[in-house]
């Protein structure tokens, strides 16, 4: 499993981990029902601790997008495409709540907020 | 989890120098690295849980084993390697073999030699003519080839170039991977550390600092770098520790996020260990 770990990008190696993996589900790169590397083998393979793998797939798993099967490992799990709209949808929140924020502490309006998004989303189209 | 080393109120006085009360334990499958300053008590650490010294305090179980009371069992399960070398200069890695072999019950010749090809060992010359970069190896195979489910070592990459680092590291990877083996070892070269240890525990004059996963550590705690005026903002609840230098104001924080939402101090850098450790010795509260 190709997974590049970036060890002056200042993100927490299990977050790149968990990143890549996920990718490589939605994309269907990894399949469902498709048994994952053990986090020992990762480890091992990524020269990293065991407790970064172990915590990259905990959350993997946290986020339904693998399924521990106790004694035997980890698998992708079916992922359902709401779970991933939903964490979409919170992501994109997120950021426009920092836009929101800026534009009201600089009395920049709503209306001029709406027509750039309108703008730009035909532009990305 | 089950621990295969636990070390509870570890003392011993000697007259200039004191460990004081440590404490910490190291979870089956897992590698603990041990960081201090020289002459922090990482040897003297070490040479208690192994039983070698006298008069210390306190209590010390190797797989769930007391480390006074059984220590046939110890030796069987622990393999060692310890700073200075220990076995005699004329032998030769073949004579080694001959020897483990009636030391240790669970002893693998076959392993040994293998270990021995992988790390490119001669067979034959005396240990007096091997390189410090290959008695160090040698010792590492020899602590590896009785099947141990601890190793314990004492500044095992040391003297060795970044490729023999690299091979030793492997090895210790490959060491863990049934989950059931652990790795206890002191380094000063903390990049090594930084990249396969679970957890660090971390020894300052005699007492333990610190014993937490090394994720916890890289990933929450961090350096902020500011100006003396916002230095004096800053709640001395809120940081662990400063170095003051001629143009700035290193402030070690145990948990990132929890200051980037109190303060507005831009410069805050990822720590590694060498950081933590700098600002530990040498810095103040």
């Amino acid at each position: 499993m190709e997974i590049i770990i970036s060890n002056s990008s200042g993100v927490p190696i299990y977050e790149q981990i968990k990143e890549q993996i996920k990718v490589k589900i939605v994309s269907n790169e990894l399949k469902a029902g498709e048994l994952l590397p053990s986090i020992r083998s990762l480890a091992k393979d990524l020269r990293c601790s065991v407790i970064t793998t172990k915590n990259a797939y905990e959350e993997l798993v946290k986020d339904g997008y693998v399924i521990n099967v106790p004694q035997k490992g980890f698998y992708v799990a079916e992922i359902n495409k709401d779970v991933v709209r939903e964490e979409l949808l919170n992501k994109i929140e997120t950021l426009l709540d920092e836009a929101v924020n800026i534009a009201k502490l600089n009395n920049i309006d709503k209306k001029t907020i709406l027509e750039m998004m309108e703008i730009l989303y035909e532009e990305e189209k | 989890m089950d621990n295969i080393l636990e070390v509870k109120n570890l003392s011993k006085k000697y007259l200039e120098f004191e460990l004081k009360n440590v404490n910490f334990n190291l979870p089956k499958g897992m590698i603990m690295g041990f960081i201090g300053e020289n002459g922090a008590g990482k040897t003297t650490t070490i040479k208690a849980i192994l039983d070698i010294i006298k008069d210390y305090s306190g209590e010390i179980k190797i797989l769930n084993f007391d480390n006074k009371k059984e220590t046939t069992k110890i030796q069987e399960n622990v393999g060692v390697v310890l700073d200075d070398m220990f076995f005699p200069e004329i032998l030769t890695p073949n004579d080694i073999n001959t020897i483990m072999k009636d030391t240790y019950k669970n002893w693998d010749s076959n392993l040994y030699f293998k270990y021995i090809k992988d790390f490119s060992l001669p067979l034959k010359k005396q240990i007096k003519t091997l390189s410090k970069g290959m008695r160090k190896k040698l010792e590492i195979v020899t602590a590896l080839s009785h099947h141990p489910k601890l190793l314990i070592l004492d500044e095992p990459t040391s003297g060795l170039d970044p490729i023999a680092r690299n091979e030793v590291i492997s090895i210790f990877q490959d060491f863990i991977q049934n989950g059931e083996c652990s790795i206890f070892f002191s380094s000063h070269i903390t990049t090594d550390l930084e990249h396969i240890a679970d957890y660090i525990t971390f020894i300052n004059n005699g007492e333990i600092v610190l014993s937490k996963t090394c994720d916890e550590l890289l990933n929450e705690y961090g350096i902020v770098k500011c100006t003396e005026k916002e230095f004096d903002t800053l709640d001395k609840k809120d940081y662990v520790k400063y170095i003051k230098t001629k143009c700035e104001y290193d402030v070690l924080i145990e948990n990132k996020k929890a200051f980037n939402t109190k303060y507005k101090i831009k410069t805050i850098d990822n720590i590694t260990l060498e950081d933590l450790m700098l600002i530990m010795v040498k810095g103040v509260k």
